[in-house]
């Protein structure tokens, strides 16, 4: 993928606290990126920076409120019908999975295959049989959510993304809620799939894990890129001293 | 102890409490006056059994639109949906059925008071059943939404598939009851010469005089609408549960 932002603006509306008038809070500020071509993106950075509300920007699934988004020389759209068709063709994760409760692992798996591509029930099956074996899961594809530990969650949360067969995956902080067992079992899911080509951009605070699988790195801060590059540079020779600092406590043991 | 045998202990020492309660009140029984008319009884039973079903099923659409307006996130709508459940919830349901009838009914040109009765418990109860399920909806995590969107399901499919499977199971004990009140409520019906149960009993006291071999059965009448509904409301419950997670 080759993704270009430019003067990317994200702005909500604030209710009055204690302290605060009630306004406008910019999330994005005039962020601007151009990767080059890239299989993996990893957005790095302190919380609060803006990574997450451009990973949502980025999976289509809020509007910026100005600036510009291309992958591979294709503008993201702003109105929903189009975003919608836009995410069809992607697949997100998020923190906390958002598996369906009311589902089996399976179902989740099914239901945008049957309800969105218009798969068949067993043309669904068929592809999900598939990788449910090979990750292990299929003995679990008949529980519920609730029965599913946090790392099985998580797996078929990105399962769930990929049995469409999206361009890309869009990863939001997938391990962040993770105790540290089931935390490796997910990133050396996604490992695995950045082997076989799988294009993502991941959000993460996971240093390690990023250098192993990133081709390029942006550090985003205060709503900015403040540092990218490529991933060896970026971690072994930090330019910035923010980046370095940040790097220190990241790693720090 | 198996639940069965507990609740029909529970059962015989109630009765045991209401039959003492009958005998020291010393009350001399006349049954065969009201047997008479058991016929008048049958017959507002399956009244009340046809108005009960009629505006059951009215008041959970009359419920759903509402919730809609609540939920538009349009002033004039909202306020529109806030307006016709505080005014239902704030006055007694004798009035809106009086108001009903005689001013809004004929006004319109509706005369036949079934239709009537039927259309002013639906809306009464609706009132209740668009707040519960406004609570519903906004019980669902803003996180399953995401989700649905992010898969690239439509507005109404992520209604139809993700939210109301899951507000149906939160909403379901309070609907129950809520349709409970509903059956016993349709007793007011009475009021504007409905011929349901209630008014049947009444006639029936008139005529025999046995004010308590009158209205026992209808009591009995009533629960046997009332904890069938409840029973099928438990055993939904138990077949839709999960665990959120």
């Amino acid at each position: 993928m080759n993704l270009v932002i430019a003067g990317l603006v994200q702005r909500f509306p604030v209710a009055a606290a204690a302290g605060r008038q009630a306004g406008l809070a910019t999330v994005l500020d005039h962020l601007d990126l151009v990767t080059g071509e890239i299989g993996a993106l990893v957005l790095v950075g302190p919380s609060g920076g803006g990574k997450s509300t451009l990973l949502r920007i980025l999976a289509g699934l809020d509007v910026p409120t100005s600036g510009r988004v291309a992958f591979d020389g294709v503008p993201l759209p702003r109105d929903e019908a189009s975003l919608r068709a836009y995410r069809r063709t992607v697949g997100t994760v998020f923190q906390a999975y958002n598996l369906f409760p009311h589902l089996s692992a399976l179902d989740n798996l099914l239901l945008p295959l049957i309800h969105v591509h218009g798969l068949t029930r067993a043309a669904a099956l068929t592809r999900v049989r598939g990788p449910l074996d090979r990750f292990q899961l299929a003995d679990h594809a008949h529980k519920r959510p609730a029965e599913l530990s946090g790392g099985q969650k998580q797996r078929i949360a990105i399962l769930r993304a990929l049995v469409v067969q999206p361009r890309r995956l869009f990863l939001d902080e997938p391990t962040s809620a993770l105790d540290p067992e089931m935390r490796g079992e997910v990133l050396e899911m996604i490992g695995e799939l950045r082997g076989e080509g799988t294009q993502f951009v991941l959000v993460t605070h996971e240093m390690a894990f990023a250098r192993q699988v990133a081709d390029a790195v942006a550090f985003v801060a205060d709503g900015r890129v403040i540092a990218h590059g490529p991933a060896a540079a970026f971690f072994d020779h930090p330019a910035e001293p923010r980046v370095r600092a940040f790097l220190e406590r990241s790693l720090a043991p | 102890m198996p639940r069965w045998l507990a609740h029909t202990i529970v059962a015989a020492l109630f009765a045991g409490a209401i039959a003492a309660a009958f005998w020291r009140a010393g009350y001399a029984w006349n049954w065969s006056a009201v047997w008479d008319y058991r016929q008048k009884f049958l017959q507002g039973w399956l009244v009340t059994v046809a108005l009960s079903i009629a505006a059951l099923a009215a008041s959970i659409a009359v419920g759903a639109a509402a919730a809609a307006l609540l939920r538009s996130g349009r002033p004039l709508l909202e306020a529109t949906g806030r307006t016709y459940v505080e005014l239902i919830r704030g006055t007694p349901l004798l009035v809106q059925l009086l108001i009903g009838f005689y001013v809004v009914a004929s006004a319109v040109g509706i005369e036949n008071r079934y239709v009537v009765g039927v259309a002013v418990l639906a809306l009464f109860s609706g009132a209740y059943m668009a707040e519960i399920f406004r609570g519903g909806l906004d019980a669902i995590p803003r996180a399953q939404l995401d989700s649905a969107r992010a898969i690239g399901l439509t507005p109404w499919q992520a209604l139809r598939l993700v939210v109301l499977p899951q507000a149906v199971r939160i909403v379901l004990p309070a609907v129950a009851g809520q349709l409970v009140s509903l059956v016993k409520d349709s007793s007011l019906l009475s009021v504007i010469a409905i011929s349901e149960f209630t008014l049947a009993a009444q006639e029936v006291n008139a005529f025999t005089y046995s004010t308590l071999e009158s209205y026992l059965p209808l009591a009995i009448g009533y629960l046997a609408l009332t904890l069938p509904l409840s029973a099928l409301a438990r055993w939904l419950e138990r077949r839709l549960r999960y665990d959120a997670g």
